[in-house]
């Protein structure tokens, strides 16, 4: 296998894009991308999207967006993975080049969640949950988060104070990043007191859905200086899965996807979780960040809300987390979300994080995961 | 919906048919070609028990289009006696009396229905078992 580099990226604002397409968004995003590499050309393109065939009844989005930029007859894919699909298509495309069948690729990750109204969103959102015995009683997936984060209430005995707590963190990182959603900070006592949308978790536990674009272009390290001064490095990707229904897990409160994922990715690059210098995990809702950073082994079972509020997963902690917002307060654009995660690794180990620039920044790890972890990769990235 | 697609699912929705494992007994739902613990294909069809207790639970409040005009329903996840597990709304009781490890037994209920001239859902839910009801 090669050693692959990225040699490109862009990403846009999670937000209301309402002036602009899906394939807009996409091409705005990737050709900018593509500007940053010095506009090679591109042997392939892997989309990450979860919904726009239920948003715009659009299918084979892969030839959509190709052409969107363009390209007319370059092998492109969709990669459709309910809203770890960003990651899934990062993993096809480095596999891509790592094996060697293609050199310089293009994954792309965009999401248009303003097309439809909020209950429409909600039952497309809930698509990534089963559908026959789960979704069918009514289950929503804010709704099977809630029965997740109730029993991990019950068990470790921790209140929904905690929970608060990760999102005000959320937001105190979001605030410094310029393509947030939402980049402002909140006071615990208002994300104490949202409205209900599944007991007990309330609109604050769940991350805000937006239209979103971001993009990376790949190719093997060897040539990655031939299009740009500042590679950095994919230095392992693992993907998992898990069973798509709640009821066939043998525990609730662990997403087991994540643990092997991160094995795969972490024994690839040759490094350990201890090496790793920042992360963006999958907070879907905050009970997945939670279990995120728990299956990755960063914090003790149960402990995570105590070390939120110690301040472990802060800018200046020793395992800083979701810099940019993660997907609570940056935005959760569905498919678009694991590629909106390289993108931010991209830069901080660049050094071009800004506010919120993490230091040491040597090795970075990022998390994306499908539904209620029925599908996770993770991705280690390391600076050249 | 289609209506083959409701008829074929009357075992499971409405007699919780599961399936058991001849090879290791472990027991299953829904029903499937292969043991998910063990990975045999020797299975034998299985009546599911009618009694559990709730392993956690959610009262939707904010809920998809097709079940707005029921909120607040509360669904959880059963843990029946034997230890499937499954997830079913629950029902005939107040939502403020709900506890984990509540016992309950399965009743066969009116889920929803596709509009005026579409097809009505029923399925089991699960209510408080009445004998540990407290009589007041």
């Amino acid at each position: 296998m090669r050693r692959v580099a990225i040699c490109g990226f862009s990403m846009c604002k999670v937000g209301n894009h309402y002036q602009k397409s899906l394939s807009e968004l996409f091409a705005e995003v990737a050709l900018d991308a593509l500007e940053s590499a010095g506009n090679p050309d591109i042997d392939a393109i892997y989309v990450g999207n979860m919904s726009a065939s239920e948003h715009t009844f659009q299918k084979n989005l892969g030839v959509l967006l190709s052409n969107s930029i363009g390209l007319n007859s370059t092998p492109c894919k969709l990669v459709e993975c309910a809203d770890g699909s960003g990651g899934a298509a990062l993993y096809e495309g480095y596999n891509s080049v790592a094996s060697g069948l293609y050199d310089v690729v293009i994954v792309g990750g965009v999401e248009k969640m303003s097309e439809v109204l909020q209950g429409e969103n909600r039952k497309i959102r809930s698509m990534t949950i089963e559908q026959e015995y789960e979704a069918f009683h009514g289950l929503s997936i804010d709704g099977e988060f809630a029965i997740i984060m109730r029993y991990y209430m019950h068990y470790y005995d921790v209140p929904k104070r905690q929970f608060a707590l990760f999102a005000v963190q959320m937001h105190k990182h979001a605030a410094g990043n310029r393509y947030a959603k939402l980049p402002y900070e909140i006071s615990l006592e208002a994300a104490l007191n949202m409205q209900t949308i599944a007991d007990p978790l309330t609109l604050f536990d769940m991350a805000p859905t937006g239209d979103g674009s971001a993009a990376v272009v790949l190719c093997p390290l060897e040539r990655a200086r031939e299009f740009t001064d500042t590679p950095v490095e994919i230095a392992g990707a693992g993907q998992a899965s898990d069973t798509l229904a709640l009821y066939d897990r043998k525990n609730i409160l662990t997403f087991k996807a994540t643990s092997k994922a991160a094995e795969i990715a972490l024994k690839t690059s040759k490094l350990k979780i201890s090496d790793v210098d920042l992360f963006e995990v999958h907070d879907s809702y905050t009970i997945s960040g939670f279990l995120a950073l728990e299956d990755l082994g960063v914090i003790e079972r149960g402990k995570v809300g105590q070390a939120v509020e110690e301040g472990l997963i802060d800018l200046d902690g020793p395992a800083p987390t979701n810099l940019s917002g993660g997907l609570k307060a940056r935005g959760h654009p569905g498919g678009a979300t694991g590629v909106y995660q390289a993108v931010e690794a991209t830069l901080q180990l660049r050094g071009e994080a800004g506010k919120n620039q993490a230091d040491p920044a040597e090795v970075a790890l990022i998390q994306n995961a499908a539904g209620i972890g029925s599908l996770v990769t993770v991705h280690v990235f390391k600076r050249i | 919906m289609r209506l083959p697609k409701v008829w074929r699912e009357i075992p499971r929705r409405y007699r919780l048919e599961g399936a058991v494992c001849k090879n290791c007994k472990f027991c299953f739902f829904p029903p499937r070609p292969v043991c998910p613990n063990c990975g045999s294909r020797d299975l034998d069809s299985q009546k599911l028990p009618q009694k559990g207790k709730v392993l956690s639970y959610t009262v939707v409040r904010k809920s998809p289009d097709d079940f707005k005009s029921y909120v607040p329903y509360p669904v959880a996840l059963v843990e029946l006696s034997g230890g499937v597990k499954i997830i079913c709304q629950l029902t005939d009781c107040d939502v403020d009396e709900i506890s984990i490890g509540m016992p309950v037994e399965a009743v066969l209920r009116k889920v929803k229905e596709d509009g005026e001239d579409g097809v009505v859902y029923y399925s089991i839910k699960f209510r408080p078992l009445l004998s540990a009801k407290k009589v007041s």
